[in-house]
Order: C-alpha cells, then structure tokens, then sequence
C-alpha cells in the first residue's frame, strides 16, 4: 500500500516533470513568438504615436545602429575576428550614393536604387581587404582594421572627388519635412528587421556554426574541415556590404558626408561597445546595446553641447561594462533567471564526468592533451 | 633634389628617435602583459600637458619638468594597471582590455579637453626656435637634444632589461608567463612596473611631441595609430624592432612629404599593409602572427 503509493506518487512526479518540461517548451515558444508579433505591431505603430521628428529621429538613428551592429556581430561577432574597421563600409556606402548621385544626375526617389550599389561597393572593399586582414589573428589584425581605416579616412581628404574636408551632399529628396522622417523610420526599419533575419539565419545555418568553430579553435575547426578563410572572407563581405548600404540610408537621411563623419573612429568604437554590452555573438544583444546606447549618446551630445562630458561619461560607461558585466547584459541576465528558476540546483545535469566514467580510453588521450594546455593555451593566448 | 633627399633621411632618423621612445613604451607593455595600450597616444598628449603647465605655471625648464613628469606619468600607469587591467580575464580579454583602455583614453581626453579647450597649443623654450648648422643643415636644437634624450632613455630601458634582476624577471615574463610564475617572479608586480615604465616614458614623448608640434587633446588619435602601425612594423613585443620601424617609417614619410605633403600618411599605413603581406611577423617578430 504505501510502496503503491510511493511507485504511484514517483510516476506521478515523473510524469509532472515530463510534462513541465513539454509544456513549458512550448508555452515559451509561444510567448516568444507572442512578444515578437507585440514587438513588430509596437515597431511599425511606433511614429504614429510618436510623430514628432525629436523622437522619430531618435529611433531612426537607433534603428541604423541595430542594422549595422547586427551586421557586425555576423562578421565580428560569431568569428571573434573583432573589427575596428567597419566605418570603412559605411562611409564608402555613404560616399558611393553621394559621387554616383552626383555625376549621375540622380534626382529623387531614384536615388534609393543606388543603394544596392552602395553595397556591392562594400563587398568589393572587403574582398581585399579581408584577404589582407584575415591572414592574421587577434590584435594584429585588429590594429590592420584600424590602419586600413585611417588610410580611407585620409583617402576621403586628399581625393578630388570625394571633396575634400567639405564632403558630398545628398541629392535633394522631394518629400515635404512632415512625412521625411515617418518614411526614413520605415526604411531603416526594414534594413534593421531584414538584417536581423540574415543574422538569425546565418547562426542557425551550418555556415554560422563553422564561424563560431572558427572563435572557439580556429586551428582544430581547420583541421576539422572548415575552409576557414573562406568562410571567414564570405562573412566579412556580406557585413561589409550590409553595413555599406545602411551606410547609403544613414547619407540620404542626414543629406551630408565629410571625412571625419563618414569615416569616424567614434562610430567602430561605438559598435563593438554596443557588443559588448548586450553580449557579444547573441542576436537580440547586439540589438538592445544598439538601442540603449545611440539613443543615450545622441541625448548626451545634444544635452552637453560642447561634447567632453559626453565623452568622459560614454568612458565611464565603458568602464562599467566591461568590469561589471563583461559578458554582456543578455547572457549575464539569463544566467539569472536560471539561477532563480533552479534555485541553485544546476538545471543540467553536467555531462562531463559521466562520458568519463563510460568512455576511458576515449578521455585519456584527451586528459593527455589537457593537461599541458594549461600552459599550451596559455601561451597560445599569449601570443 | 639631393641636398632634399638627404635632408628628409636626417629629418626622419630624428622624429624617428622620438617615435622609437614612445613605441618601445607600447610594444614593451605588449610583450608583458599581451595587451595594446590605446591610451598610450592621449597619454603622450598628457605629457605634454603636463610639460606645458610646469613651463607656463612655474616657469621650469621642458628638460627639468622632465624629472616631475616622468615618476608623476609612471605612478598613472601603475594606477591604470591596478584598477582596471589586472582585472580582466577570459576568452575576450584581447578585445576587452582593447575597450578598457579605449576607455581610459576617452576619459583622459574628455578631462584634458575640460581644463585646457581644445585650442592647439605648444611648448616653447629658447631652443625650440634655434638651430645649429652640421653638416651642411640648419637642425632645430630640439630635436637634437630630442633625440639624444630618446637615445638615454631607450638606453636606459634597455640596461633595465638586460642587466637588471628585475629586467630578467620582465624578460621571463614575455616569455612565457605560466614558466615566469613558477619560477617564482611576481608577475603581478612585474605587469604592474612594467605597464608604469611603459607609460612614463610618454612623459619625455609627449615633451619633445609637443615642442615639436602643435597638440591639442584631440591629437591622441593620430599619434597611436602611427604607433601601432610601427610595432606590429616592427614585430609585436620586439623592442629592436620597434626602434628600427620607428626610424624607417618616419624617413619613408619624410621623403614622400617632399613630392606630397597630404599623401605622406598614407604611405605611412600602405607601407604596414604592404610588409604584412609579405611578412605578417613584421620585420622582427619572433612568432608568425598568424599563431596569434
């Protein structure tokens, strides 16, 4: 009777546990597919309540950055390559609309088709570009981003048709003040929304597992089989050419390019910081560091015109992130919620010991070639 | 046409020297502690600064200030090293300590850019403006005793490293730093001293920067990446080879400046691309840096 009891009250408890976990599955594939319909009924009603271009300027700025930081975080991101040379694509996109417009006599809408251009540009920049960065690792080949940035912002000054410090302006676009900002909300909506899909689907793809492989142990993903420079390259231009063409809205939307705005050092900076702060190589970090930041660096920079305390405050921030939550917001607050759903118990069992207690002869070898890596890593981190 | 040549080969050996004192700085810190210091470019600016207010304020020689600014700029560095460098670990840590001292430089830029306004301005002593004739050239004193100063200094960290117990600990280090530790070095504090003298010898960059040109905060930008593109020229952590790209570099800019002032940086950033091509360990570098 009360073994009875006990068998029927474990089975009870297996069968809860079962079903929590089914259910819960699919509650939250529910709620998460609730919050994006919320999220994309808020996002495209967002002027409508908001119609004053104070605000709409606000968003579409931030909307830009999710765009390019989300194209960053494919490239950057899912690789570990970390780019400081992303605003090379958006001022060449930027400065492409401007010159083809320009010598083209494009007037009007029709300057939007220019734009495809304007990427193409930027995949034609990356290709060598990425052939000559990517031969090399880690802080070399963030300080050639860096080199190969100055060289273009430079080249943006000293060429005859880029103009000079005085830059290229927009053709003029015949849309009357009270509907020009609604419609370039709209559209770097859709760069941003568009982007974020390739962005998905890329690190669902078997394509974004290899540039995460290549991250983790790019020699041993190599030797697994991926062709790691090409998978690299191919991720550096399709973020190169993204970037380029928002880089192309970003012109149209402000109407003027100069050197130091289009290839601003501010803006790579700006980007990996956005990373960070959401976690690096997740989707929706990348999105909310963009949409925290930009907004609160365009209020600060309006608020304190003369723009130093701007600058010490978007270093403190700096500062902040990167001691206190390095990581990132998005991984460090699931963490969290883990931590409080289990409450302290581990939520998987750790699958580690049991593989080593069933497969020996498989682990040794492997504990072999552990052991020294705890200088073996450490020297290759080193250099 | 010769008599330009030559002058522009004097002219880059000398800014040469100067650059080598701030590079060795840099990559020296790299070799320790596997960091890119970006601040060292606003830290030079500081220096400068600092140079400036000793002269204007109370009237002391650059030369003099020197011995102010220098302990004052390595006790910065230590400060750095200890509050926010040391902390940071991980898979990420090339990027993050890239952002801290990104950080750091902002900071020290915003600070700069408070007290002093953004205003170029310049240091001045009576040999700032004379010059002597050698050679057949007028040479501007400053940058004589400039370079002598960079040839002491880098002279002195050189003794420091190869005859020094402590210079042996450093070496160790940049070897291999799990070895180092066992052997018993306080890697702590050698990270600690080390990053400290990397960062007071912009005090004597950042003098003979600012006698030689015009800076304001803002010129913290332009002076690191020349930096950086000259130690990963040279080989990153090579102390030789920072000293040798640093005087190649600068008399490459100085000779295309006399056919084209404006595309003169560009050479300076083309030629790193171009060596890297060929070479990726730079022209000293001990590991490929493709292992990296």
């Amino acid at each position: 009777m009360k073994a009875d009891q006990m068998k029927a009250g474990t089975v009870k408890a297996e069968e809860a546990l079962v079903g929590t976990t089914a259910t819960s599955v699919s509650r939250q594939r529910a709620a998460a597919g609730l919050a994006l319909i919320v999220l994309a009924v808020a996002a495209i009603a967002f002027p409508l309540v908001f119609s004053s271009p104070v605000v709409t300027n606000y968003a579409i700025y931030a909307l830009i950055f999710v765009a390019v930081v989300s194209a960053w975080n494919v490239f950057s991101g899912f690789s570990g390559y970390i780019s400081l040379g992303h605003a090379v694509f958006f001022g060449s996109g930027a400065y492409t609309v401007g010159i083809a417009a320009r010598d083209w006599h494009i007037n009007g809408v029709a300057v939007f088709g220019l734009l495809p251009l304007a990427a193409a540009v930027g995949a034609v920049i990356a290709v060598p570009f990425g052939l000559v960065a990517l031969r090399v690792r880690r802080h070399t080949f963030i300080v050639i981003t860096i080199a190969v940035f100055f060289i273009f912002q430079l080249m943006a000054f000293n060429f005859s048709f880029t103009g000079g410090t005085v830059g290229v302006a927009a053709p003029f676009l015949p849309w009357s003040p009270t509907t020009f900002n609604d419609r370039f909300y709209y559209i770097t909506l859709g760069c941003a929304a568009a982007m974020i899909v390739i962005a998905v689907l890329i690190r669902r793809s078997r394509f974004g597992l290899q540039l995460r492989a290549i991250r983790d142990d790019e020699d041993r993903a190599r030797g697994l089989g991926v062709h790691a420079m090409r998978v690299k390259l191919t991720a550096f231009v399709l973020s190169g050419a993204v970037t380029a063409l928002v880089g192309g809205v970003w012109f149209l939307y402000l109407t003027q390019v100069e050197p130091p705005s289009g290839f601003d050092p501010l803006f790579d900076l700006t980007l990996v910081l956005m990373a960070f702060l959401g976690g690096l190589g997740t989707i929706t970090g990348p999105i909310i560091g963009a949409l925290i930041i930009e907004p609160g660096q365009l209020y600060l920079t309006i608020r304190f015109t003369n723009g130093y305390l701007s600058e010490i405050l978007l270093g403190a921030l700096f500062l902040l992130i990167v001691l206190f939550v390095p990581r990132g917001l998005v991984p460090t607050a699931g963490e969290w919620i883990r931590r409080l759903r289990t409450r302290g118990r581990p939520a998987v069992v750790p699958v580690a010991p049991s593989t080593a207690v069933a497969a020996p002869p498989r682990v040794l070898p492997e504990a072999g070639r552990q052991a020294p890596p705890g200088e073996a890593p450490a020297r290759e981190a080193k250099r | 046409m010769a008599q330009e040549i030559y002058r522009a080969i004097v002219d880059g050996i000398l800014t040469g020297g100067v650059y080598a004192l701030m590079a060795v700085g840099l990559t020296l810190i790299f070799g320790v502690l596997d960091i890119i210091n970006i601040a060292q470019g606003v830290l030079v600016i500081l220096g400068a600064y600092l140079s400036y207010e000793l002269s204007v304020r109370f009237h002391i020689d650059l030369f003099v200030g020197l011995l102010v600014t220098v302990p004052a700029m390595f006790v910065i560095g230590v400060v750095i090293q200890w509050a926010f460098i040391r902390r940071l670990r991980g898979r990420e840590r090339t990027s993050m300590t890239l952002l801290v001292t990104y950080a750091v430089a902002l900071i020290i830029e915003g600070i700069l850019y408070e007290i002093f306004g953004p205003n170029p301005k310049t240091l001045n002593a009576s040999y700032v403006q004379s010059s002597v004739h050698i050679f057949g050239f007028y040479l501007s004193d400053i940058y004589l005793y400039g370079f002598a100063l960079a040839v002491l200094m880098v002279a002195g960290i050189y003794l420091l490293l190869y005859r020094t117990t402590f210079g042996r600990s450093v070496r160790a280090t940049m070897q291999d730093e799990t070895a180092a530790r066992l052997v018993g070095i306080d890697v702590n504090r050698v990270a600690a001293v080390t990053f400290g003298v990397g960062v007071a010898v912009t005090a004597a960059g950042g003098m003979m920067f600012g006698a030689t040109n015009a800076f304001n905060p803002n010129s913290g930008y332009d002076l690191i990446s020349r930096l950086l593109a000259i130690i990963i020229l040279g080989g990153l952590g090579s102390i030789g080879g920072a000293l040798a790209a640093s005087v190649f570099m600068l008399t490459v800019e100085s000779l295309v400046d006399i056919w084209s002032p404006e595309w003169a940086i560009v050479v300076f950033y083309a030629a790193l691309v171009i060596v890297l091509v060929i070479r990726p360990t730079g022209f000293f570098g001990r590991q490929p840096a493709r292992a990296q």
